[in-house]
């Protein structure tokens, strides 16, 4: 018994435990919750910056969705975030940390800008077809390096993916003040608008990218769920060991995985460049590679599930623009704002999978709270 | 591998299905574009390209590369030119849209921002950045209802897409002279936001330069550039650098006032830009080379309400009250107001349009004609040379 009080004692006041799997409808609930709290936060903000919150939400809402044109609008920044969150989630089954959409994208993007710039001339359908090609490739190449020197020298993929973006970013920026400079610029560095041709077509107002999207959210979820590859990445995401003691070829997984989850990046680039940008500038991933893995992860992975954060996110962003200009809320109070409501609803996850223990209570009452849970 | 290769043929196969399946979608569009004209009814006047819209019916959206809080530079400028066009012809606060800190190099942006102005019912839109140029091109075409003004670039279509600017060398001429004066070291630094290529800086480099040479043949014009419109820290460093090479007065074409902090930090004078650099750095700016836009913007909406507006590009300058300098500060050399108002009696009532005859230019050769002065399309399209005391850093 003393024993037991010492043990007592030397427990930190707060301890964080796993808790058991909870029922469905209780984490709906609690996600419910966090949602909630997050928009009471946020109205507290909102309301402390000097506006009515309830009126400022009905604005995000209704700017992202009050006519065809915004609505097109949200789809049109759904595109990328949707493809690249598809994209990560490949790799993110495998447990293979590619944080490097963004220089895919980026890397995509330029591939499909050259044949852009110099093969305009080119049979309408078989330059979009070759641009989606090279997207796709340019994409694949850049998130096969970091596999690459993982499989070879094991280094660590989360660094190497991110450092990526960067020299990917740079090779933009020195296209762009160099050799692919718009000789009609006048100096001021950027990249000449792509001809018609080369653009992608629209189709009901938005560049057809949402067509391509929705395509892949099957096909990612296809691939997932019923093709063995699709099986082979959840192995070899669980545990490596019993991958190659089931005879797989994991280097060759890592691989291939790579190539596609950094292909559907790519192409994501591809299709904001074409589609949406209709030009190849700095911005052209502008954050959408991060903003895709939270996605990934708020949607647990679900190809379904991503299709409605990302349309969820897309609102957020498109709402709050109208926000800044109809209420004169500073552009950095939609990004406090979206950071609350990321705050509570990541923060909610925690709370699915842990609970707090504290040390004054005994094991009577912790079993107490169990079956309370239960 | 194989089964590789087929996943990409599947992916072709859809892809080249998806462009075929758009040939409804420039229908769809047509059809909205239609819709919108539909709702102005003005008749069009001899003078104007397109229908007056009634003061009442005016919605002006602008674009702004950053905050009009930020209080002092480029933005603030235009802003002021906005608010001030607002009194002069009485709009409500209603009939103006402001989309801030669009960023000038995310295409996607800029055209969000354009099309939620014209969901609002915006009928002129107001682009004051030069990067927002394509977009706008782009968008004209789809609207062809709407008056895109745009900013300091070099496209128009003519009808509902011009661009404005103006001749801002002027007042550079101006602040030339109060900085030629000043001068001990017979060094000036200039922090350019663009290189040579671009006639908007390096034309006001010139002039600023000119000015200098009128009353000290004997005075350099050191130049740093930064290679971005706004870039507070770039701009900090590259004034100091100026001051370290032994420049005692900082010029700045670029939107912060860093540059001119720098330079009272650094006991050195400064000519700020923009606006009236004196409220940032009172302890260093002889005087600010200055936009009033609301000239601009005035002139524009009121020629929309008027019917009158003809779709050419603005070019104003000191007579229209367009350019100016700020009244000069104490620090300024003796007898530099003089100077500065024999050079603008030149400017305004005598013909003296800064490039005028024979220039040198830094690497020996010469510019202009005797009796013939440069062309507007020489000074805002191809002035790509610096004048002989100009020594790039």
């Amino acid at each position: 018994m003393s024993n037991t009080a010492e043990n007592l004692r030397k427990e930190p006041l707060l301890r964080v435990v796993k808790r058991a799997e909870l029922p469905t409808g209780k984490i709906i609930l609690l996600r419910l919750l966090a949602v909630l709290l997050s928009l009471i936060a946020g109205g507290i903000f909102i309301a402390c910056v000097g506006q009515n919150p309830f009126v400022i939400y009905m604005t995000i809402i209704s700017g992202a969705c009050r006519s065809v044109m915004a609505f097109q609008g949200t789809i049109k920044l759904m595109i990328p975030l949707l493809i690249t969150s598809l994209g990560v989630t490949l790799a993110f089954k495998m447990k293979f940390w590619n944080i490097g959409a963004e220089g895919q994208i980026i890397f995509g993007a330029t591939c499909a800008t050259f044949f852009a710039l110099f093969f305009s001339g080119l049979n309408h359908v078989l330059l979009i077809l070759i641009m989606f090609l090279s997207g796709f490739i340019g994409g694949g190449l850049w998130g096969l390096i970091p596999a690459v020197f993982k499989v070879k020298y094991n280094t660590n993929e989360t660094l190497f993916t991110l450092m990526l973006n960067y020299i990917a970013l740079h090779i933009v920026s020195y296209l762009r003040d160099g050799p692919w400079m718009d000789p009609g610029s006048q100096g001021f560095p950027k990249i000449a608008r792509f001809d018609k041709n080369a653009s992608l077509d629209k189709l009901f107002g938005i560049q057809f990218g949402w067509l391509i999207a929705l395509i892949l959210v099957v096909l990612v979820f296809l691939y997932l769920k019923y093709a063995k590859q699709g099986y082979e990445i959840s192995v070899v995401g669980e545990s490596q060991d019993t991958a190659r003691y089931a005879g797989m070829n994991v280097k060759k997984i890592v691989l291939r995985t790579m190539f596609l989850s950094g292909g559907i990046c790519g192409l994501a680039g591809m299709i904001q460049a074409t589609g949406s940008d209709i030009t190849l500038t700095t911005s052209v991933a502008g954050g959408v590679g991060f903003t895709a893995i939270i996605i990934a992860w708020l949607a647990q992975l679900n190809p379904f599930a991503i299709l409605l954060v990302s349309f969820l996110f897309s609102v957020l962003e498109k709402g709050s623009s109208v926000v800044q200009s109809n209420f004169g809320l500073s552009t950095d109070c939609a990004d406090v704002l979206q950071g609350i409501i990321l705050f509570f609803i990541l923060g909610c996850e925690f709370f699915i999978r842990y609970r707090f223990l504290f040390r004054e209570g005994n094991h009577g009452t912790d079993t107490v709270k169990k079956e309370k849970e239960g | 591998m194989k089964k590789f290769l087929s996943l990409l043929a599947v992916l072709a196969m859809v892809v080249s299905l998806c462009a075929c399946g758009n040939n409804q979608a420039p229908a769809a569009d047509t059809v909205q574009s239609t819709d919108d004209s539909g709702a102005e009814t003005g008749a069009q006047t001899a003078a104007g390209v397109m229908p007056a819209i009634a003061k009442e019916d005016i919605k002006v959206g602008v674009i702004h590369i950053t905050d009009p809080a930020e209080g002092s530079g480029y933005t603030y400028t235009h802003d002021l030119g906005i608010q001030g066009m607002q009194k002069n012809i009485g709009l409500e606060d209603s009939q103006i849209v402001r989309k801030n800190n669009v960023n000038d190099s995310d295409a996607t942006a800029i055209e969000n921002a354009i099309r939620e102005c014209i969901e609002e019912g915006c009928n002129v839109i107001f682009a004051t950045s030069w990067g927002f140029m394509d977009t706008c091109e782009a968008l004209a075409d789809e609207f062809p209802e709407v008056i895109f003004s745009h900013g300091t670039g070099y496209k128009s279509n003519g009808t509902n897409f011009n661009n404005y600017f103006g001749r801002i060398y002027q007042a550079r001429y101006l602040a030339g002279i109060a900085a030629g004066l000043k001068t001990e070291s017979n060094k000036l630094g200039y922090v350019a936001a663009m290189g040579q290529d671009n006639s908007e800086v390096t034309g006001g480099i010139n002039a600023f330069a000119m000015g200098a040479y009128s009353v000290n043949p004997d005075c350099e014009v050191y130049v740093k550039v930064t290679n971005s419109w706004f870039d507070p820290e770039g701009e900090t460093q590259a004034a100091q650098a100026l001051v370290d090479l032994g420049c005692d007065v900082i010029a700045q074409h670029c939107d912060t006032p860093n540059p001119q902090t720098v330079a009272e930090q650094n006991g050195v004078w400064g000519v700020g830009y923009n606006s009236d650099m004196s409220k940032d750095a009172p302890g260093a700016v002889l005087t600010s080379v200055m936009w009033d836009w609301s000239v601009y913007y005035t002139f524009a909406v009121q020629s929309i309400i008027d019917g009158t507006w003809s779709g050419e590009n603005y070019f104003g300058g000191m007579n229209e009250g367009l350019v100016t300098i700020a009244p000069l500060s104490d620090l300024c050399a003796d007898g530099t107001q003089e100077a500065v108002e024999a050079a603008r009696n030149q400017i305004t009532k005598e013909g003296f349009n800064v490039f005028d005859g024979v220039i040198e230019t830094n690497d020996g050769s010469t510019v202009g004609a005797d009796g013939s002065t440069l062309s507007d399309g020489e000074i805002t399209g191809s002035m790509n040379w610096y004048f002989k005391n100009v020594v790039v850093k």
